[in-house]
């Protein structure tokens, strides 16, 4: 019998570790033990102590001071975030642009990255590039290519008055417009590419079957290209919201100064004001109010991986 | 190929056909994949189109369901033209090949989605569900997804949602083309009763010959978008027109040979294995080339003397396979071609006949056929 059993992998000695294996799974988990697990430790620690005497540094956490063992959690900053409503207020309004972000990018995406899924494969891969051409450039230039066009003296605005179209220039930049076109330009790519990969994976027949027991071309898509399509829609959009919540650079170039937003609260607050408490607690509460939406994306991640094999 | 005993006697079309197909032709590009057909089919009747693939047939079933238009002739449903529908506006469902069951749906409610496009009120929905449901016998699984099914059950599902808004006619695409073959073999009759049942007159497409003999009233033979035959299974088989169609229904030996008589009742084949009379007339002219083809079950194999005075020929056996039920000799002839001969194991100690055995191969006028292509 012991022949019919499979016995290669039982002779080697077992090993204690498995070394490659080791080092292929482990270095991104240091990567990020490193750089964004004890990051948040650090600003964690910073928001609950105390400015020590010299006033540059912080007081530990933890302390033996005349045979005691010392805890000392300050949280004064993180009162401070409840009792000025200002806070409350940014989060909300970041959250609510993050949201329109979100709902802009789907809007725009979805149907582009439906014909790019239906379009014909020659010329899906040239489409594909054109979302990622951006990519090629630094994000800053881009950004500020944006300010050349929306300016008040921009090529817009000098190509409708040229055209006729309009004899006073129109104030585009530093407003909510300028704001959203930023952030959608930004972060419509990461709305394209999760939608493209599952509306490219839908099975026509299933588009064909609706039809064939009476669905019209609008209901098919509501009930079944939409809801085939929907760990897509929930990835873009979690992909978008997520980094939209704390983007800093686009509302700094393109919002203007009466846009709330938590990024420039939080640059202010280390770089201005110097109050790294108060500023390490406001980055805090908001990698909470993220975790969240992030919790629900590796929920579907998870589920849409599974369902994939 | 033995017929069942649920098929219903063949449905030839009489005066105004129930469906039409009047001159269909569909091309792409310089490719034409349906050269200009035509097509009568009768009200309950099962029709095939059977064929490999590319051979044209699948495009044939799309342009009926509504998802290709034809690039010229009609499509007459019940006398109503229907070749400019839409396919949600015809009366026609399709089962699918591999189904194409909505993931995101139940079972229940896989079958209730053409019923509700038609804004069936709910209690009526319910009650055509349950009575799909049933027929199919898939009632304590309404509430699974269809990754919760085996493939017979998915496949069950299918058939439920293609009938449950009772088309005036059922497409089937490969119906069974997704199960194992044991599974499959079952399920053929167990398919044909319900369609009878419900009487529903049935297209399907298939390139599985078995599956065409047993399911349907009427075949097609399909090729290069032409119909090369059209007729009941037992026609195609006993009766094939054409090399191809002989050879594609089954197995065949083919003789080529000259005709030397002609008679209304019979005529006489000369071929390099001898002369071959046969049992029916081709009204010929004599000396032409033709083809005698004969099944392999139709010829006995005989030791000693030849029974039959002219259909015979003398050969050895040069291979032997053992099948169970029956056993398939190969024949080496003295002028090289071999012949391929079936054997019915009805007595189980039958002495099997041993390569290398001198044997005589005969068989009786009324078993072969001429084919004039």
């Amino acid at each position: 019998m012991a022949d019919l059993v499979p016995s290669a992998p039982d002779k080697r000695p077992a090993k204690l570790f498995n070394w490659g294996r080791l080092a292929v799974i482990g270095s991104p988990q240091l990567w990020l033990i490193a750089f964004l697990l004890a990051p948040f430790f650090v600003l964690l620690k910073i928001s609950l102590s105390e400015s020590n005497a010299l006033g540059i540094g912080f007081d530990p956490i933890i302390s033996y001071v005349n045979d005691s063992l010392q805890f000392k959690l300050r949280f004064s900053a993180y009162i401070a975030l409840v009792r000025d409503n200002l806070y409350i207020l940014t989060y909300l309004s970041s959250l609510w642009y993050a949201f329109l972000t979100t709902v802009l990018c789907l809007a725009i995406g979805y149907p582009f990255s439906y014909f790019l899924a239906r379009s014909n494969p020659n010329v899906r891969s040239a489409l594909l590039m054109l979302v990622m051409l951006p990519f090629w450039t630094s994000f800053l230039i881009r950004i500020y290519a944006w300010k050349n066009l929306l300016d008040v003296n921009g090529l817009i605005n000098q190509f409708l008055m040229w055209a006729g179209i309009i004899h006073t220039p129109l104030r585009m930049m530093f407003t909510e417009f300028s704001f959203m076109i930023g952030m959608v330009y930004g972060y419509i790519p990461f709305m394209i590419l999760p939608l493209y990969a599952t509306l490219v994976k839908l099975d026509t027949r299933m588009l064909e079957a609706a039809a064939d027991l009476g669905a019209t071309p609008l209901k098919t898509f509501w009930l079944v290209t939409i809801p085939l399509s929907r760990s897509g829609i929930i990835a873009g959009s979690l992909l978008v919201f997520i980094p939209a919540v704390g983007e800093y650079v686009i509302p700094e170039l393109l919002a203007g100064p009466s846009t709330l937003n938590i990024g420039r609260v939080m640059w202010n607050e280390f770089f201005l004001n110097l109050d790294w408490q108060r500023a390490s607690a406001v980055a805090i509460v908001m990698i909470i109010l993220i975790l969240g939406p992030i919790a629900v994306f590796n929920k579907y991640q998870t589920k849409a991986l599974e369902a994939a094999r | 190929m033995v017929e069942t005993s649920n098929k219903a006697a063949p449905l030839p079309p009489t005066g105004e056909a129930f469906f039409k197909i009047d001159q269909v032709t569909k091309r792409f590009g310089d490719v034409t994949a349906v050269d200009n057909i035509e097509l009568d089919i009768a009200k309950g009747e099962i029709f095939a189109l059977l064929g490999s693939s590319g051979c044209g047939k699948s495009t044939l079933l799309r342009m009926l369901a509504g998802f290709e238009t034809p690039s010229s002739g009609r499509v007459f449903l019940a006398g109503e033209d229907i070749t400019d529908l839409p396919p949600y506006e015809r009366p026609i469902n399709m089962m699918f090949q591999s189904y194409a069951l909505f993931p995101h749906l139940t079972v229940f409610d896989n079958i209730a989605f053409g019923l509700r496009r038609d804004k069936m009120d709910k209690p009526a929905v319910d009650q055509r569900v349950e009575q799909m449901l049933d027929l199919v016998q898939l009632k304590p699984y309404a509430k699974r997804k269809p990754h919760q099914l085996s493939g017979g059950q998915q496949q069950r599902v299918a058939l439920a949602r293609s009938l449950a808004k009772s088309p005036k006619m059922l497409l089937l695409d490969e119906p069974l083309a997704a199960l194992d073959k044991k599974l499959r073999e079952r399920t053929q009759l167990e398919l044909v009763s319900i369609l009878r049942k419900v009487g529903v007159t049935c297209v399907m497409v298939t390139h599985d010959q078995e599956e065409a003999m047993t399911m349907a009233d009427r075949i097609a033979v399909m090729r290069e978008g032409r119909f090369l035959q059209l007729g009941t299974p037992s026609e195609i088989y006993e009766h094939p027109q054409t090399r191809f169609v002989a050879d594609f229904i089954g197995n065949v030996n083919l003789f080529e040979g000259r005709l030397v008589t002609d008679e209304p009742d019979h005529c006489e084949v000369r071929c390099d294995d001898g002369l071959f009379h046969i049992g029916h007339g081709i009204a010929g002219t004599l000396g032409m080339e033709l083809n005698v083809a004969l099944r392999p079950e139709k010829i006995l194999l005989d030791a000693g003397h030849q029974t039959h005075p002219h259909n015979a020929v003398r050969g050895v056996i040069s291979a032997r396979s053992y099948m169970g039920s029956y056993t398939v000799y190969e024949m080496l002839l003295p002028t090289q071609r071999r012949l391929r001969v079936t054997v019915s194991n009805a007595d189980r100690h039958a002495d099997p006949f041993d390569v290398g055995t001198a044997v005589t191969a005969s068989w009786a006028a009324t078993s072969p056929v001429v084919i004039v292509d």
